[in-house]
């Protein structure tokens, strides 16, 4: 017995308390629908969303006590706790709108919700994780599960094109992620993200060129997750074929948490090498940029338009990391906080909006919606007006902060290139509201009954959190300037 | 002695009887079978039938090696070459016996060929390659029967394989060792002053549940009856070795009782005190054993003969088996042949076990026999894996 | 005797590499994989990991590999056809690219670590059983028992996208 082992305190378990509540509940639900019979599977979503709030409720406490956990292999510091309730919250927003979605498609069952509750607890991994161990560990539950929820709908083509392809390249990408990490392991003898970066900034033996292409290996791997160019192909086809409540889920939760690792694992192991990493961030936030922007441009279903709206996005998140400081994390965590309520509201108000089996998802579907559901109308009209950018919303506030930060970094380029792609970007998305108000009623909006509980719920919570973001948005902005001191 | 030098005859002797002992192995497995079925079996080669081995192997040796023009030549050759040496190789990390000086020398060895620290993992990796010769067997053979012979024999053997691993772990976690001279070692101790603390008497019996898990799924391992569906000879002609003749029929043939040999073997360490004898003070048992044999085969050969043809060989084999009880009561080799005995008599007990099965038994029905893995065996062995780690973890 | 063994047995893992790339039948590939595995067994064997080395053999070998030549025995996949055209980009700029890694990173590894550190045979004497436990279950508990998570989704994820149909 190694002389220094030391049994799990109390407060290292309830550190990892969240997960624990998460995967426990996932298991209830599966014996719940093993028990259930057929005409009592109605209920597991409610399982599920007690489950969540009592997983937030653990967060919560957890991030009481900040400190690490299993001998270093969890930090549980206000970075993590901050994208922990943030997955949770993506968890919450994506079970509210699958009910009316699953009956619809007459798919309720509970492993939906059983699928979703693990895919969280591999992200509330990857939000702690300080071990490389732990990110591809976490990792693979969050894809995994995922690549499981894009082919849920078994029977449809779609779905299976979704599921199939989302699953090939995220097992190459993540295969490059665990090949950096062997790297990483031969040339500093560690996994653990401190000792790394100790490594890195004392040690004269690591060659900056290795430990860079190592740094690479991980980048291909993360850069993948989160849809940034050049790894970006696979979002459209995906998201077009998820069913809508998954495609919600899925570019929100895992592309938060997979960002809240790549920052940092970044920022903390790899900030000696900063140099030899930050040029291909640089390109990589502009490629994605551009790309993301000038493909939604051409594209006629919507989900498809978020789809690029969503790798968009991704660059612009990459931009406040190219900017390699505190409060370029603090504009990074602050924007995916409002990216995620403004592409989930709009992903549950397609759930809706598509219909049975997904018949309506192009954007000339909408014509006329302001006129049918003034109120759906209007609350998609602000989630497209966030994603722009405009005054008043989240967005704005999300992109001035990055541009800001990139701005105190001397990223003047990228600034400008940045901006330019936002103005490109208010086209394709006003198209949208256009559409929507100025169009006159067509065939589809005529048919279009009124949405669920479920997803009204979750379209005015999200609605509601990007308008308060927008108008007094230092109530988060402080809290993600408080916590994302990490590494230093 | 050099270690080289010794290895060498220690595996060649081992070799030699391992290799006779398979083929005696069938030849007492049809005799027993017969007496079951009240016939008589092999009597004409030999008396009682007992070159019956010998002239089985000529034939096979001289018979045509038929190579059938449809098969994978590549993977149809190699299948019987993987199947064999995987059998064999499993018998070099089994112990026969304890540390013994080689008489009238100062040469100090173990019984057996090696003692691994993954000793117990050794046949379990065997067994899991060994799986390749048959399903590729029945694939490369391109013929249906095999195919689903081979189909079958994978599908069971992956799934027996589960639990049969999960009963091995309860003797380890007991015996604290993956090593099989240390896990016999451990058992070395006499409790309540007249019993050997094999495995399966400790812990209030549940190993003994573990040890008939192990027995059950070792029967399904080495595919044979009741869990012989891969060569179901009603359904599937043959099943995988259907395109098999002379020595690649063989090949097949010997890993199958090779594999049953070492498996009994596993068993009798695990969980029967390896070569420990059930109490104390029973040196003398083994001798007497053989003696009373000899004595009783003398007597029904001269005095109480009943048969003309046994007025030979019945009184030889009293003499030879009177000089074998002898030999066990000669105090320089008793450290060598009381273990070995011991060894011995209970890996025969467990082959007899085997056809004894095989002799009264039905086949499954391919569906029964996988639920019967997945439903019973696999929970049984880890509610048993489980009492056990409570008990070691309450009591140690 | 140990750096022969060492060199014998890399050299089968990459042939079988190579082989198991290049055939054109899944059996024969698959079989080449279950060299590769078999060779990485006696690598970790000649490095002192002797329980890693019966854990890559009864797992990889004897129980993953299985199941996927079961696989392929069921579809009954035959050999693939030769594809009519392939890329000629591949075949002029793949294998010098390829050699051009391999010289890169040769040299990235030879200039980092100086050749007084090198790998001695017999040095790691922490791959009993014992030590794997106590490794798995004091030090490494956490992401021990997290993979049991992994595993249990891909089940889930088995029964989900395999069942009969919805209800």
């Amino acid at each position: 017995m190694p002389a220094n082992f030391a049994f799990p305190t109390e407060a290292e378990y309830i550190r990892f308390l969240p997960e624990t509540i998460l995967i426990l509940m996932g298991t209830l639900i599966m014996v719940l629908e093993g028990f259930a019979g057929d005409g009592h599977r109605k209920g597991t979503h409610k399982v599920a969303l007690f489950g969540l709030f009592l997983a937030m409720a653990a967060a919560c406490y957890a991030g009481s006590n900040p400190g690490p956990a299993f001998s270093d292999f969890l930090l549980v510091d206000g970075f993590g706790t901050f994208f922990r309730m943030l997955v949770l919250t993506v968890g919450i927003l994506a079970v509210l709108c699958s009910p009316s979605y699953l009956s619809r498609e007459r798919a309720d069952s509970g492993e939906y919700y059983a699928l979703i509750l693990y895919s969280l607890v591999g992200q509330c991994i990857l939000a702690t994780a300080n071990e490389l161990i732990m990110v591809f560990i976490g990792l693979e539950i969050s894809s995994i599960a995922t690549y499981v929820l894009a082919g849920y709908l078994r029977d449809d083509k779609r779905n299976n094109e979704s599921a199939i392809k989302y699953f090939l390249l995220g097992s190459f990408a993540t295969a490059f992620l665990l090949y950096g990490v062997a790297w990483i392991y031969g040339l500093t003898g560690s996994t653990n993200l401190a000792v790394i970066r100790q490594y890195l900034q004392t040690s004269a033996t690591a060659d900056p060129a290795l430990v860079g292409l190592a740094a690479g290996l991980m980048f291909v791997g993360f850069a993948f997750k989160v849809s940034a160019a050049p790894f970006q192909a696979w979002t459209p086809d995906v998201y077009q074929g998820a069913p809508a409540p998954v495609t919600a889920f899925m570019s929100a939760g895992p592309k938060a948490a997979a960002f809240a690792v790549f920052i940092r694992v970044y920022i903390t192991a790899f900030d000696g090498i900063a140099e030899t990493w930050l040029p291909v961030v640089w390109v990589s936030a502009l490629a994605t940029m551009v790309i993301g922007n000038f493909a939604a441009l051409t594209q006629t279903n919507i989900k498809r338009v978020l789809a690029y709206s969503s790798i968009a996005h991704a660059g612009y998140v990459l931009v406040a990391v190219a900017a390699h400081s505190q409060i370029g994390t603090a504009a990074a965590m602050f924007y995916l906080a409002s990216y995620v309520f403004m592409n989930i509201g709009a992903f549950a108000l397609i759930s809706h909006l598509s219909r049975q089996g997904e018949r309506y998802v192009q954007v000339n579907d909408l014509a006329g919606l302001s006129q049918r559901q003034p109120v759906t109308a209007a609350l998609f009209a602000i989630f497209l007006l966030s994603l722009i950018g405009v005054p008043l919303t989240g967005g704005f506030f999300g992109k001035f902060y990055i541009f800001k930060a990139a701005l105190d970094s001397q990223l003047y380029w990228l600034t400008v290139l940045g901006l330019l792609n936002s103005a490109v970007a208010a086209y394709y998305y006003l198209r949208i509201i256009v559409v929507m108000y100025f169009h006159e009623p067509g065939h589809a909006t005529e048919s279009l009954e009124e949405p669920a509980a479920g997803i009204r719920v979750a379209s005015l919570v999200a609605a509601l959190a990007v308008v308060v973001l927008g108008v007094a948005p230092s109530l988060l902005l402080n809290v993600a300037s408080r916590s994302s001191a990490i590494g230093r | 002695m050099d270690f080289l030098l010794l290895s060498l005859i220690k595996t060649g002797l081992v070799a030699f009887v391992f290799l006779t002992a398979l083929a005696y192995l069938q030849w007492i497995e049809r005799k027993v079978i017969a007496h079951v079925q009240v016939r008589v079996g092999p009597n004409r080669v030999g008396p009682h039938g007992l070159l019956q081995p010998l002239t089985d192997t000529i034939k096979l040796l001289t018979k045509e090696d038929l190579i059938p023009a449809h098969v994978n030549k590549f993977f149809y050759l190699l299948a019987p070459v993987i199947g064999v040496a995987m059998a064999l190789i499993s018998i070099s990390v089994i112990p026969f016996g304890p540390k013994i000086t080689v008489p009238f020398t100062s040469i100090e060895t173990y019984l057996g060929l090696t003692d691994l620290n993954i000793g117990v993992l050794v046949p379990l990796a065997c067994s899991g390659i060994g799986v390749y010769a048959v399903a590729l067997a029945g694939w490369s053979s391109n013929n249906k029967y095999a195919l689903l012979g081979g189909l079958r024999a994978s599908a069971q053997m992956v799934s027996y394989e589960l639990p049969l691993a999960v009963a091995i772990a309860a003797p380890l976690l007991m015996h604290n060792s993956l090593s099989m001279r240390e896990i016999v070692e451990s058992q070395n101790v006499v409790k309540w002053g007249f019993l050997y603390n094999w495995s399966i008497f400790s812990y209030f019996g549940i190993p003994f549940v573990a040890f008939i898990i192990f027995l059950i799924c070792a029967f399904a391992e080495t595919n044979r009856i009741p869990f012989d569906l891969p060569e179901a000879e009603n359904e599937l002609v043959a099943g995988f070795h259907t395109e098999y003749s002379s020595m690649k029929f063989a090949a097949f043939f010997m890993a199958e009782y090779a594999n049953m040999t070492t498996i009994c073997c596993l068993a009798v360490i695990l969980f029967l005190g390896g070569w420990l004898p059930p109490t104390p003070g029973l040196d003398w048992v083994p001798g007497a054993v053989f003696f009373a044999s000899g004595v009783l085969m003398l007597y029904h050969g001269t005095v109480n003969l009943a048969r003309a043809r046994d007025r030979i060989s019945l009184p030889l084999f009293g003499v030879i088996f009177c000089g074998i009880g002898v030999l066990h009561w000669i105090p320089v080799l008793m450290p060598i042949t009381t273990p070995l005995f011991w060894f011995l008599s209970k890996t025969l007990f467990l082959l007899f076990l085997y056809i004894w099965v095989r002799a009264t038994l039905p086949r499954f029905r391919y569906d029964q026999l996988m639920h019967f893995a997945w439903g019973w065996m696999f929970p049984v062995s880890i509610g048993t894996l489980f009492a056990t780690g409570l008990l070691v973890a309450v009591w140690k | 005797m140990d750096p022969i063994l060492f060199a014998i047995f890399a050299g089968i893992a990459v042939v079988c590499g190579i082989v198991m790339v290049t055939q054109r039948h899944p059996i024969a590939s698959a079989l080449s994989l279950i060299g590769v595995m078999g060779s990485l067994a006696v690598l970790y064997l000649l490095l002192g990991a002797e329980f890693i080395a019966a854990a890559q053999v009864i797992v990889y070998a004897g129980a993953i590999m299985v199941l996927f030549l079961f696989v392929i025995m069921l579809l009954n996949a035959g050999a693939e056809p030769k594809p009519l055209r392939s890329s000629y980009l591949a075949g002029f700029l793949g294998v010098p690219m390829v050699l051009a890694l391999m010289g890169l990173l040769g040299y990235l590894v030879k200039r980092s670590f100086p050749l007084d550190v090198t790998v001695r045979f017999g040095d790691f004497t922490g791959g009993s059983a014992k030590a794997v436990g106590d490794a798995l279950f004091r030090k490494y508990l956490l992401p021990f028992e997290v993979t049991s998570v992994l595993v249990l989704i891909a089940i889930l994820g088995a029964v989900v996208l395999a069942r009969k149909e919805m209800d």
